[in-house]
């Protein structure tokens, strides 16, 4: 049985508030809330990167897995917020929990879904059996130019997994990945920030990937949307997988724990492994969860897990989602500016 | 000034949180050394830290050394580890009225010093205040 | 083993230099001191700086110093241990005279601090830390001491106020120190008021970036006595060297420093001296705690009454104990590789009774107190009048 052996997450403390970044602008900050279904958005510390968020998130995961570091035979990270443009963030993280050096390491990209590809690939090694276990995880400080509208939402969390074939807490009953080139969103080598093309970025790339994926992994698992206990989207805002889940025929109950853009915001490729994490915080022995992901680009992964009676008892080795959400400092547009490194500074 | 090689050779204390054990007295420091500073015995073994410990003593740094401005004011303790190894760490994501003697923290992974735009990044052991729930 | 005497004495300016390199303060204090001991041949050179690496971009430092000293082909030797740097010195030229191996050695501690900038400045002095395990979280020395500072306060209930009373009675004393870098009288008040270096630690807790030099020649005594155009030469009856942890977070005690302690009784012993018989003192108040722990440690005052004896006026110049009449590292300027030498040089014209509006009454023992570090070396001198 492959599936889920650990699992664990990380965001960080400070917080800003849609309202807070509209009046920068002149904005109105409830309109925005409305349209995006976003209040706030977690910032990440001037000490804290994608590595920083990996390394917290995985030792979650490894408490929860209950296994000797050194077992795990591949790591892999899924960002577009890398500290180096060249040289490996996985190399940090795989030491620094003291994986290495047997293993398999390596850094993932795909725009947002990164994540969910890094554990795509560790399921697939350990379903071969080329790996015991494998650990993939999801970890953004998410880009966003001053003013653009992605500003109010690109956030900084991530989530890990580990992958194995014995004492799961959720067993995998099926993937799908569905994928086209098609350039909704993209950042250029050497630029800062992400150019997005607007309402492009729903119907063509988000939507058609989304739903498209979706279905067909229910299909091949052989169960419909009344089947499924939650359902995890990923959420570049509050709104699109909303939509998306109300497109497919879930419903609220199905929908609402795995939806932490509301309160965290778009954590890139953290997103839809959040969203999951967050629902693993809930979920009971025999519950059914779909998870699709969304990479500009463009494709979507989705899984099918099957809760196992494991999750319950080391649920509590590690802090839950919401331990972090509800961990958290206020800030103002000009600090948040000033950690966003978007204010210039003398260097020194 | 790029510091590579002596970055990198002190992961074990830096990545891995490792410190020395006195097989004779006890005694723990953060890093390991080859002589026990209490009982000079030199049968030191490497234990991994515990990530828990409390303030003994602290400080708000508000003039900063180069390669430190972007976080000040910050906080600096000496914290004493669950197991008695004491050592200077800094505080992060914690309101600076929150630090105070005797208040327990935990050891966080964050980085400590970027070596200007095209260096290096150097991560290692930071604390932060646990929080009541 | 010889006895051996301070002869000759040197100080330049201390402040903020701007027109004098390093090495014009170096020589300019080595001649003061090689002209008034009296003497026509040297034998050998310490030199003391701390980070001229950094400060100035210079290393190798005693060979320029005896170079542009015109004095080349004797042994010139550099000494570094942080601020205890020129103690340190003055202790190795001791040994060499007292061991008979020289009769004329000339001690230059010499510090350019200001040819960088602040931040630049408070990195440099960081090193003096350990680097890998404090200068990596950020450590400054004021930090370090604001770390001491917070546990005193904390466990003996002394207050910003009482650690302020030093900065003013160092001021009140610079004030009359012609070669000090501050003139300034200031008040309990500006001292809490000021602009927070670390907390409890404000601008007016702290010793300043300074360029200087102090130089001071050593001889034996007994061929000093002989020495008809010089100074009075003033004796070294003590002097000892300790250490303690360099990491201040592996002390035993955050409130007391132990090389203190060590390397105060170890000098004490060998003047046959104790704390009743020391006449005058100039410790290393780097900080305002520091001098507290210094009057503490050096068995001036009982361990947490220090702060509140400075604040009764207990160590003013006409105090029961005059504790840094020439307004210390804080009022006088603390360039930190000529502060020990500094402290001679101060102390012998205390003795010498030349001290002018900074002179205490009739001096007869005098203590000098130099700390490297967050206290991991120390060096404690014992003066007497011959």
């Amino acid at each position: 049985m492959v599936g889920i052996a650990g699992y664990g997450c990380y965001v960080p403390k400070r917080r800003i508030k849609v309202e807070e970044i509209a009046a920068q602008w002149g904005e109105d900050g409830e309109v925005m809330k409305k349209n995006l279904l976003v209040r706030e958005k977690t910032v990440p510390a001037k000490d804290e990167d994608s590595v920083t968020i990996a390394y917290e998130a995985a030792r979650n995961a490894l408490k929860r897995a209950e296994i000797d570091p050194k077992e795990i035979g591949a790591v892999y990270i899924g960002s577009e917020s890398k500290p180096y443009a060249v040289k490996p963030s996985a190399t940090i993280v795989a030491d620094a929990l003291d994986i290495t050096p047997e293993a398999h390491v390596a850094d993932y990209e795909f725009a947002c879904k990164a994540g969910s590809e890094t554990v795509f690939v560790v399921y697939g090694l350990v379903k071969a059996g080329e790996i015991k276990y494998g650990l993939g995880i999801g970890s953004d400080t998410s880009q966003g130019a001053p003013k653009d509208p992605l500003e109010y939402t690109a956030a900084a969390g991530g989530a890990a997994f580990i992958m194995g074939n014995d004492n799961v807490l959720a067993e995998v009953i099926a993937t799908y990945s569905y994928t086209t080139d098609t350039p909704d969103f993209w950042r250029r080598d050497g630029q800062p920030y992400p150019t997005h093309t607007g309402p492009f970025t729903g119907k063509p790339a988000y939507f058609h990937h989304v739903i498209n994926s979706a279905k067909k992994v229910m299909e091949i698992a052989g169960v419909t949307p009344k089947d499924i206990t939650y359902c995890v989207f990923h959420q570049p805002n509050g709104a699109f997988p909303l939509r998306a889940s109300k497109m497919l025929g879930f419903t609220k109950e199905q929908f609402e724990p795995g939806w932490v853009a509301p309160y965290i915001g778009n954590t890139y490729s953290g997103c839809s492994l959040l969203g999951l994490a967050s629902v693993l915080d809930v979920a009971k022995a025999g519950d059914t969860i779909l998870v699709t992901s969304f990479g500009s680009g463009a494709g979507s992964d989705s899984f099918i897990f099957k809760v196992t009676d494991r999750l319950e008892k080391v649920r509590n080795n590690a802090p839950l989602l919401k331990d972090y959400a509800e961990r958290k400092k206020y800030i103002n547009y000009a600090t948040y500016a000033f950690l966003r490194g978007k204010i210039k500074m003398r260097e020194g | 000034m790029l510091t590579i090689p002596r970055a990198w050779r002190e992961k074990p204390q830096r990545y891995l949180f490792k410190g020395g054990k006195c097989k004779d007295c006890g005694f723990v420091t953060y890093p390991a050394r080859k002589v026990c500073p209490k009982c000079h015995s030199e049968n030191i073994e490497t234990v991994d830290l515990p990530r828990e410990g409390k303030i003994i003593t602290y400080t708000i740094v508000y003039s900063a050394p180069e390669g430190f401005g972007d976080f000040s004011p910050y906080p600096l303790a000496i914290v004493e580890l669950t197991n008695g190894a004491r050592l200077m760490l800094q505080i992060v994501d914690t309101d600076l009225d929150k630090v105070q003697i005797g208040e327990k923290v935990n050891v966080v992974f964050r980085r400590l010093l970027v070596e200007g735009n095209a260096g290096i990044i150097i991560y290692g052991p930071k604390a932060t205040v646990v929080e009541d729930k | 083993m010889r006895e051996v005497a301070v002869v000759g004495t040197g100080v330049t300016q201390f402040g903020y230099l701007w027109e004098k390199s390093w090495r014009d303060l170096a020589v300019e204090s080595s001649l003061e001191a090689i002209k008034n001991s009296g003497v026509d041949k040297i034998d050998s050179i310490y030199v003391a700086n701390f980070t001229g690496g950094t400060f100035v971009e210079q290393e190798h430092m005693a060979a320029i110093v005896a170079d542009y000293l015109g004095l080349l082909h004797i042994p010139a030797t550099r000494v570094e241990d942080a601020c205890a740097s020129s103690a340190v010195a003055l202790r190795h030229a001791y040994m060499e005279v007292a061991g008979g191996f020289s009769d004329a050695v000339l001690v230059t501690g010499v510090e350019k601090m200001t040819d960088v900038v602040t931040s630049q400045g408070v990195y440099s002095l960081a090193m003096a830390a350990d680097r890998e395990f404090e200068g990596y979280q950020g450590v400054t020395f004021p930090a370090l001491f604001a770390l001491v500072a917070r546990k005193y306060m904390n466990d003996f209930g002394a207050t910003r106020e009482q650690l302020a009373s030093v900065a003013v009675k160092n001021h009140k004393n610079a004030s009359k120190n012609p070669k000090a870098q501050f003139h300034n009288i200031i008040t309990i008040e500006d001292v809490i008021n000021a602009s927070m270096i670390a907390d409890p630690l404000g601008l007016f807790d702290c010793s300043p970036m300074t360029d200087g030099a102090a130089s001071v020649v050593l001889m034996p005594l007994e061929k000093a006595k002989k020495l008809t155009n010089a100074a009075k030469p003033i004796k070294i009856s003590g002097i000892a060297q300790a250490t303690d942890t360099i990491a201040l977070a592996q002390r035993e005690s955050f409130t007391s420093f132990r090389a203190t302690i060590e390397a105060g009784k170890k000098a004490y012993e060998m003047a046959g001296k104790g704390p009743e018989d020391i006449d005058v003192t100039e410790v290393h108040d780097c900080f305002t705690i520091a001098e507290i722990c210094a009057i503490e440690d050096l068995g001036f005052f009982e361990k947490g009454k220090g702060a509140q004896a400075t604040a009764d006026g207990l160590t003013a110049i006409d105090g029961k104990l005059p504790v840094n009449p020439s307004g210390g590292l804080k009022g006088k300027g603390h360039p930190v590789g000529a502060t020990g030498i500094a402290q001679i040089a101060n102390l012998a014209d205390q003795l010498r009774g030349e001290a002018g509006e900074l002179q205490v009454k009739d001096p007869k023992v005098a203590l000098a107190h130099n700390l490297g570090g967050s206290g991991a070396t120390v060096v404690v001198t014992i003066l007497e009048v011959v």
